[in-house]
């Protein structure tokens, strides 16, 4: 029935608005949205933010830097090496530490497996969003063994903090390299498996094509990164742009859609994965012998374990006792660096006032960036396209709130 | 003549009855279906969904994660709660429907962990009245596993909690 016959038998319509979370199984975790709705159709979307502010940024004042590495494990939780990682390589460039090659290779290899297991759970949870509860199970098949190899070497599963200024904290071991061999040669075949069950499905198409399309320049204007703007097909990626750690002595490809819309992202986060499998794969070709920690590097009170302890260590171990020592001088200055996270461009802003802690500690969190544009993306949809919108932006509320 | 099953069951040969108190009977039905809410805050909350995916799988202990905190019977704090989140939990417990309990997961919910900041509630035992705390940051999945089986401990050993009168 039309609206205007329904004016003409006196019924007559409204807006009205929804309160949509931070208690609701789509919001992953807690944001918060309110919608305007005519009917169906969203007219405005405002998010709500700082369900889940812990003052990490506040806290890192308080703390030397090394220190600072377990608060940084909980920004993104599912990708916490990433973050541990970009912590790292921002402190290494503030202090002038080059951690050596292996460490290099290392966290590469990492970061990557990382990014894998990252956009596992993005899979899962947006395909469980939309209504494909199977690919949920088997992404949670394959993200346990990530998990399990995580295990294997740090003995964490969520939260590592492996990474150290300067290098990483112990080396790899001959049974987690095998395992991680068998999970690339078995990993590529899965993912076929994922595209086997959504990539032709009927009511994914329908649910993903044409919703939350954003041209190429506002994706820019909006300051989108990651794989929501390399949908829109602008080529930046921070590991091609300002390659860290390994990344400039390594062939990959960055995955680009068209479109812009949730089905593009959905297509180049799908590759990113079997270009990270390529990834892996060359680090653990070309992985140089030789030391894992920097001679410089100011590894405080957690040490290499006892057995893994190599000859220049020992100094090592000196200075981090030294440095957590208020009068310790660092450069001072401030330094903006960043890292391809699998949410986006993931960009640690520190002040140092030359002592051990630092002044300030400003965190560039795509979520945060990626939450503000949600408005943009859900205005004409449907109130159901708006949990396709979230998903696709990949959030993640502990960074978003910090 | 009756025959003893467990120590307070004693199910009657050649029919289908069976004597016991009534206590035992409801804290069996009870225990045998937790459903939980689905109220996932931070990082254990991944541990949590983990939990309940295809490796671990908590469904073949009978626990169902439910949308609404009017079809659950348990909510998992799993994760950090901060002043802002805290009333939003205080009113989605107060929407559950009796008999109702309480897991705090993880070193945040049972204690605030890390997070000794002014934005975070310092243990959600200060606003919800816990039943099972389980640690660690996040805790593994099997951890999960033990907090929930400990619940089941107790409502196994409650007594009167089917009458309104208590």
């Amino acid at each position: 029935m039309e609206i205007t016959e329904g004016q003409n038998i006196g019924l007559h319509t409204q807006e009205l608005t929804l309160n949509m979370g931070p208690q609701h199984p789509a919001t992953h975790g807690v944001l918060r949205l309110i919608l305007e709705v005519d009917g169906e159709v969203v007219k405005n979307c405002i998010p709500h933010v700082g369900y889940l502010h812990r003052g990490v940024e506040k806290l890192a004042e308080y703390r030397a830097y090394p220190s600072v590495m377990p608060l940084t494990d909980r920004l993104d939780y599912i990708s916490s090496m990433v973050n541990n990682i970009g912590y790292c390589i921002a402190v290494e460039r503030l202090m002038g530490i080059e951690p050596p090659p292996r460490a290099k290779y290392i966290r590469t290899l990492l970061s990557e497996l990382t990014r894998i297991s990252s956009h596992l759970l993005w899979l899962a949870t947006h395909a469980l969003d939309i209504g494909a509860m199977t690919v949920f199970l088997y992404c949670f098949r394959e993200r346990e063994w990530l998990l399990e190899l995580f295990e294997m070497l740090i003995g964490a599963r969520l939260t590592v903090s492996y990474p150290r200024i300067g290098g990483v904290r112990c080396d790899v071991n001959r049974e987690f390299l095998c395992n991680l061999k068998e999970f690339i040669k078995e990993f590529p075949d899965r993912i076929v498996q994922y595209e086997t069950l959504i990539d032709q499905n009927r009511i994914w198409l329908k649910r993903t094509k044409g919703i939350g399309v954003i041209s190429a320049e506002e994706a820019v204007r909006w300051g989108l990164t990651g794989a929501t703007l390399r949908g829109s097909g602008v080529n930046y990626d921070v590991r091609k742009k300002m390659p860290y750690d390994a990344y400039d002595e390594i062939d990959f490809d960055i995955p680009l859609g068209s479109n812009g819309d949730v089905y593009d992202r959905y297509r180049c986060r799908m590759e990113e994965m079997r270009q990270s499998v390529k990834i892996i794969e060359q680090c653990l070709d070309r992985m140089p012998e030789g030391p894992i920690l920097a001679e410089d590097a100011p590894d405080l009170d957690m040490n290499p374990r006892g057995h893994r302890m190599l000859d220049g260590e020992f100094s090592v171990w000196g200075a981090g006792l030294a440095f957590t020592d208020e009068f310790v001088t660092t450069p001072k200055g401030e330094l903006y660096s960043a890292v391809e996270a699998p949410k986006g461009e993931l960009g640690f802003y520190i002040v140092s006032d030359g002592t051990g802690r630092p002044y300030r500690m400003r965190l560039r969190s795509p979520s945060f960036i990626h939450a503000s544009a949600i408005p943009r993306l859900c205005k004409g949809h449907y109130i159901a396209d708006v949990i396709a919108v979230i998903g696709t932006i990949d959030i993640v509320m502990g960074e978003c709130d910090r | 003549m009756t025959k003893d099953v467990t120590e307070d069951v004693k199910v009657i040969p050649g029919t289908n009855a069976f004597i016991s108190t009534i206590d035992k009977v409801v804290n069996w039905g009870r225990c045998g279906s937790l459903w939980p809410m689905t109220f996932g805050l931070a990082c254990c909350a991944i541990e949590m969904m983990a939990a309940g995916a295809a490796h671990y799988d908590l469904d073949r202990f009978g626990i169902l994660f439910r949308a609404s905190p009017r079809q659950s019977d348990v909510i998992i704090i799993a994760g950090t709660v901060t002043y802002k989140m805290a009333p939003v939990i205080r009113k989605v417990y107060d929407q559950m429907p009796e008999p109702r309990y309480v897991i705090a997961v993880g070193s945040c919910a049972c204690s605030g962990g890390i997070f000794n900041t002014y934005s975070t509630v310092q243990g959600v035992d200060s606003f919800l009245p816990v039943d099972v705390y389980i640690p660690g940051c996040p805790p593994r999945p099997e951890a999960f596993f033990e907090g929930l089986m400990k619940l089941q401990d107790k409502i196994r050993s409650e007594e009167f909690k089917w009458s309104r009168w208590r």
